[in-house]
């Protein structure tokens, strides 16, 4: 398909807003930036080594209004995370924010249709936050996925509350009868002084092809703490460009932690807006790659205000003939004096048809500022192993014992118990199984 | 030689030193003494002319000029030198090139001839001997991960050859151990005669064991409170700090 | 008062002093501008033009195709707009192409040159008079488009090392030019590459025979003159099996107000066991405080290492130009070649500079080494910009990069883009990064020491870059240090 050509037509013929009207002339200013635009291709400097131009010519079906529900409660049963007893659960189905499928046990969390927050109580809210993340991604895919805005949610947290219960997200894409696009939407608002840890999750049903565009746009207010976890391991036949744009508006403290085990390609954007004094943020990530597998992680930290804190870990493991991307780029604007961010990539190279390109970045505008990133690429540490050796572990154990080790730099800043272990077990099983 | 009077000095805005009075000469060892954030360290960095500090009353006089008045650099001409507290780290600055370029500017500033290299050498090789400082360690950047004994030495080693007229000595104890403190200790005596003055600046008694004072000062709540000879300082040592502030909470309800 | 520009004396701490003190409230003390008659072709660019710089330069109907090959496809190419600087479009019908100094006698040897010309070389500090030169060093030098002379030709031919201008070679020694011209790169590789080709009107050529180790530095002394004219020069360096050549650069221009460009195109071809350093201290007029004027210095070098075990390093220090837009890179193609690129870029005012390095490594074993240090003071910007490429047969390659930058004032920007591409698993690729300031607590240790703020700033810089100068010919790390002072003058304080 000609992908311009389709979606022209999907829009052309859609009416989304009979009876309301919410996101009408927003839709509209995106299809024609998307029309401009288009999918990007490797000439964008964004998209020099991530391809996803070839993807949208795949017969993908979209629809951009809501389907009669093909996944069932019990569908879901069978992929909810471990600690979901104790869990907020929102699920999304091809895209869309299915309230009937979806769990809130806490009264602190308010959970709106998107249209529905839009119109009603956080109007305000929605106006000044809604498409904060087009200031800082500029691409076609990101365009297309506010043209079709529709079906999304808003999640509140209120002022002082501390959420109990986790909240889980999870975007499952039905493709059991047809390749699926799916175009999920969020807007998350975490008022002053609340806390709030937030997982998400992304699953395909069925042997078809999918395709998870997914945008999150998150505000953290004043005294607030976020945490947000994001955990991808889909399987080999779905694909997803992933965004989370995090605008810390007060004083306030993000931590992120980024896991990507499959999918088969997997571009996450990850975009933290340190938009008032004493921010800070952590970013961390692990990706561990197989098979053709190919994870692109962007990342974006902008220390608008003086006194901010950001400290960036990602760790990739690469096996087969797996391909990584990991793009961070930090901006000290004239402002933020006395920001000290780091930034830090590590590879390790498993095999010898696997490839990697990194390209860290440093945009600074003040002077007073403490700024530093590393990279590297190599192999699995040789002497360790031999050490290990001589003391009699033989080759395999050490390798799985010095991966394990290399991962937990990472695992270990998952905070709900129950995620961490379910994230390390898949780690060992993969450690044992493929790695021999 | 040092005369100050009145002296109100604060950080962004807050107040540190409350009206001190002190009065140096030539030959004498003063120590000033007090409890964590009594200012010891503000007087020493104002002395010196750090510009973050404001002074907002009262003069100092330093051999006859207005200390206030000169820019640090000038003042260092005049022969006032600080040993600091925390030795800065100049990453890629060779030790023995900066101090040759501080000699020379010193030296430019009382209107003398710049050593040359010779000179400088030679100079160098007697404080080094005097110090007991090796070649080595002022072959590195300066103060590039220097232990804190190291740096604590490069700072009197500077003061050697530098040959101020007074030496303020911030802290230098803190964080050295016995055997440091009186590496340190013997250098700073040896360089001590009747024309240069000595300020110690310290928490703690020990010091002074080897640096001895003819008088010591006690800080609290930026004011010399209390004034004696060296045998004050043992009494602190004794009874703790407490007793200070309980005389002098004692003066202020009177 | 005249400053040597290659003291035969090597950087005792105290000249080093006093040379910073002297320099630090001096302005650009080479914008004068000699008054000398020159030979220029019509403004504009067009295949008469590039007709009339060929026959100026009495060419060979070869060289001329060549030229006008790079010409149709550059009228093909759109500028590039990538780099991370910003300036107006440049007019190319507005530039005079070639300029030669008139000269009253074609020189036959050196003492013949025009006295106007000496004379600026002199207030240069270049001597082209051999007898009174201190130390080894054989210039070669360019004013405007056109080669005036080089010194030592005689002792250098004698060890079979040719060391002439590019016209030059091209007449006198065709079959090297072509085996070797625009193979490394070439005409089509980028769009100011393809304009040099196109239009450049002279340059240096060296040739090290297999074996030599050339025994005095090279050099090219590079200066516009003119008003309106772009200069563009080629440099073409070829080391043969086993032979050692070390190479420096300089380059300076008059005061004006408008933009002059600069394309010029450097290739080093290092064979088997050979060794290329290659030195530049760059310091075209930079424009004035307020960012009028000064030279566009785009600029396309690259060697290769063609053989095993050769070794190319480039040693940069770049304080002039209005905007610099300079990579100088390495293939690494042989197994066990080396690549290095040490730099140092000060911007000040309004200056721009987007520089760094590319190093391919398509060799086994092959290494690089990258240290760069960024000065951004005044409104300036700074951009460091390197690829490191690891191919898929470059086994066991290694990189260790080392990027650092300094900010004095708080309008500057200090910007870091490597690119890092592995494709094998046996590779080690190592990127470090750092931005810092010159703290105030650094400035106020020296001041108690008795050291001016000026002095300070300046020790604390030739510090910060000591890396990088380490690796400059000692005839040029005092220059080098000097100009770092000069650039930075008023920064501070």
């Amino acid at each position: 398909m000609n992908s311009i050509e389709y979606f022209k037509e999907r829009f052309e013929q859609w009416q989304p807003d009979a009876g309301h009207n919410g996101f009408g002339a927003i839709r509209q200013e995106a299809f024609n930036a998307f029309s401009k635009l288009g999918i990007p291709t490797s000439k964008n400097e964004e998209w020099k080594y991530t391809r996803v131009a070839g993807l949208f010519n795949k017969d993908y079906q979209f629809t951009p209004d809501p389907q009669p529900a093909s996944v069932t409660a019990a569908d879901v049963n069978r992929l909810r995370l471990p600690g979901y007893e104790e869990a907020n659960e929102l699920v999304f189905v091809n895209g869309f924010f299915s309230f009937a499928l979806s769990v809130i046990r806490s009264s602190d969390l308010t959970v709106l249709a998107l249209e529905e927050a839009a119109k009603n109580d956080f109007r305000e809210l929605v106006a000044k936050q809604f498409g904060d993340s087009n200031k800082y991604i500029k691409d076609g895919i990101h365009a297309l996925n506010t043209a079709f805005v529709h079906g999304g949610v808003f999640v509140h947290i209120k002022k002082d509350q501390v959420l109990e219960h986790p909240v889980y997200v999870y975007n499952i894409t039905d493709a059991r009868s047809a390749n699926i696009l799916a175009q999920p939407r969020s807007l998350i608002h975490i008022n002053e002084n609340a806390q709030v840890q937030l997982v998400e999750t992304y699953i395909t049903l069925g042997a078809n092809q999918s395709f998870t565009n997914q945008v999150m746009e998150v505000t953290v207010e004043k005294d607030a703490r976020l945490e947000y976890y994001k955990i991808q391991n889909d399987g080999d036949h779905t694909n997803q460009v992933s965004t989370t744009h995090i605008r810390q508006t007060g004083k306030s403290n993000v931590h992120t932690v980024t896991v990507s085990l499959n999918g088969g390609l997997v571009r996450n954007n990850l975009n933290l807006i340190l938009d008032a004094k004493f921010c800070e943020a952590h970013l961390y990530g692990l990706y561990f790659q197989t098979g053709n597998s190919h994870i692109d992680n962007h990342t974006i930290v902008d220390n608008i205000k003086p006194n901010c804190l950001s400290n960036e870990l990602y760790k990739g493991i690469m096996s087969d003939q797996s391909t990584g991307v990991f793009n961070g780029k930090i901006f000290v604007r004239p402002q933020a004096q006395k920001t000290n961010a780091y930034q830090s990539n590590k590879n390790v190279l498993l095999s010898d048809t696997t490839s990697v390109n990194a390209k860290p970045q440093l945009e600074i505008f003040a002077d007073d500022v403490k700024c530093t990133h590393g990279c590297t690429v190599g192999k699995l540490n040789e002497e360790g192993l031999f050490y290990l050796q001589s003391r009699g572990i033989p080759e395999k154990t050490a390798r799985t014992l010095l991966l394990r080790a290399y991962s937990a730099d990472i695992l270990e800043h998952i905070k709900p118990a129950p995620i961490r272990s379910y994230v390390e077990r898949l780690i060992f099983e993969r450690l044992e199984s493929d790695i021999s | 030689m040092l005369s100050i009077q009145d002296l109100h000095a604060g950080i962004e805005g807050k107040k540190i030193l409350n009206g001190i009075n002190l009065d140096i000469k030539p030959g004498e060892v003063h120590a000033i003494m007090g409890p964590n954030g009594s200012g010891k360290s503000t007087l020493a960095n104002v002395l010196a002319g750090r510009t973050d500090y404001e002074v907002s009353r009262g003069t100092v006089e330093f051999l006859g000029k207005d200390l206030l008045d000169l820019a640090p650099e000038k003042r260092a001409g005049e022969g006032l030198f600080l040993a600091f507290q925390y030795p800065v780290e100049i990453p890629g600055l060779n030790t023995i090139n900066f101090i040759k370029t501080a000699v020379n500017e010193v030296r430019k500033y009382r209107g003398l001839e710049p050593l040359d290299a010779v000179s400088f050498l030679k100079l160098m090789k007697e404080k080094m001997a005097l110090m007991n400082i090796e070649q080595s360690l002022l072959s590195r950047s300066l103060n590039e991960g220097f232990s804190g004994g190291e740096k604590k030495r490069n700072e009197v080693f500077q003061m050697a050859m530098l040959e101020p007229k007074l030496a303020i000595l911030d802290e230098t104890d803190s964080g050295l151990d016995i055997d440091a403190i009186r590496i340190v200790s013997n250098g700073v005596n040896k360089l001590r005669n009747k024309d240069n003055a000595v300020l110690v600046v310290t928490h703690y008694q020990r010091l002074l064991d080897y640096i001895v004072p003819d008088f010591v000062h006690v800080l609290y709540n930026g004011r010399i409170v209390k004034s004696g000879t060296k045998e004050l300082a043992l009494e602190l040592e004794e009874r703790g700090y407490d007793f200070i502030k309980n005389e002098t909470s004692a003066v202020e309800a009177v | 008062m005249k400053t040597e520009l290659y003291p035969s004396k090597r950087n005792d701490a105290e000249d080093e002093l006093r040379t910073i003190e002297e320099t630090v409230f001096s302005d650009y003390k080479y914008g004068f501008v000699t008054d000398i008659e020159a030979d220029e072709a019509p403004r504009g660019l067009n295949e008469e033009v590039i007709r009339f710089i060929s026959a100026k330069k009495k060419e060979p109907e070869w060289m001329l195709e060549w030229r006008l090959k790079a010409y149709s496809y550059w009228l093909t190419m759109k500028e590039p707009g990538w780099a991370n600087v910003k300036y107006p479009r440049i007019d190319y019908q507005d530039i005079i192409y070639y300029s030669a100094p008139k000269q009253k006698i074609n020189p036959k040897n050196l003492d013949e040159i025009d006295p106007e010309l000496r004379k600026t070389f002199e207030k240069l500090g270049i001597s082209l008079d051999e007898q009174k030169r201190l130390s080894g060093v054989a210039v070669d030098a360019v004013i405007d488009s056109v080669s005036i002379g080089t010194s030592f030709k005689g002792q250098l031919a004698e060890l079979g090392i040719i060391f002439c201008s590019m016209s030059e070679a091209i007449r006198e020694h065709p079959d090297l030019v072509k085996e070797h011209l625009s193979s490394v790169v070439p005409i089509t590789d980028n769009y100011f590459a393809a304009l040099n080709a196109a239009v450049f009107s002279d340059g240096s050529f060296c040739y090290i025979p297999k074996g030599v180790r050339c025994p005095m530095e090279l050099s090219t002394y590079f200066r516009i003159n003119a008003e309106n004219t772009g200069q563009f020069e080629r440099t073409l360096i070829i080391a043969e099996a086993g032979s050692y050549v070390s190479y420096l650069e300089g380059c300076t221009a008059p005061m004006r107000d408008e933009n002059q460009l600069h394309a010029a195109v450097v290739e080093l071809i290092a064979m088997e066991n050979a060794e290329i350093k290659y030195s530049t201290v760059q310091n075209w007029y930079p424009g004035d405080k307020k960012g009028v004027g000064g030279v566009y210095n785009f600029v396309t070098k690259r060697g290769i290492c063609k053989g095993d075990h050769a070794k190319i390093s480039w040693t940069q220090v770049e304080t002039g130009s209005a905007i610099t837009w300079k990579y100088p890179s390495v293939i690494l193609k042989g197994d066990y070649s080396t690549g290095e690129f040490y730099s140092v870029a000060v911007t000040n005012n309004y200056q721009q500079a987007d520089t760094g390095t590319k190093m391919m490594h398509l060799g086994k074993n092959t290494k690089s080494r990258i240290v760069s240090k960024g000065i951004s003071a005044g409104f300036s910007n700074n951009s460091y910009r390197g690829l490191v490429h690891v191919g898929k047969n470059a086994r066991n390659a290694r990189n260790f990069s080392q990027c650092d930058s300094l900010l004095l004032g708080d309008k500057c920007g200090a910007h870091t883009f490597p690119y890092i591409e592995v494709r094998n698993n046996s590779a080690v690729v190592e990127h470090e990064a750092t931005t810092s300031k010159i703290g105030e607590d650094q400035i106020f240790y020296c001041n108690q020491r008795g050291i001016p703020t000026e002095t300070a700033v300046a020790l604390i810089i030739n510090g910060f870059a000591k890396e990088v100068m380490n690796h400059l010919p000692m005839e040029f790390a005092i220059e080098a240090q000097k100009l770092l002072a000069i650039s930075l003058e008023g920064s501070v304080g």
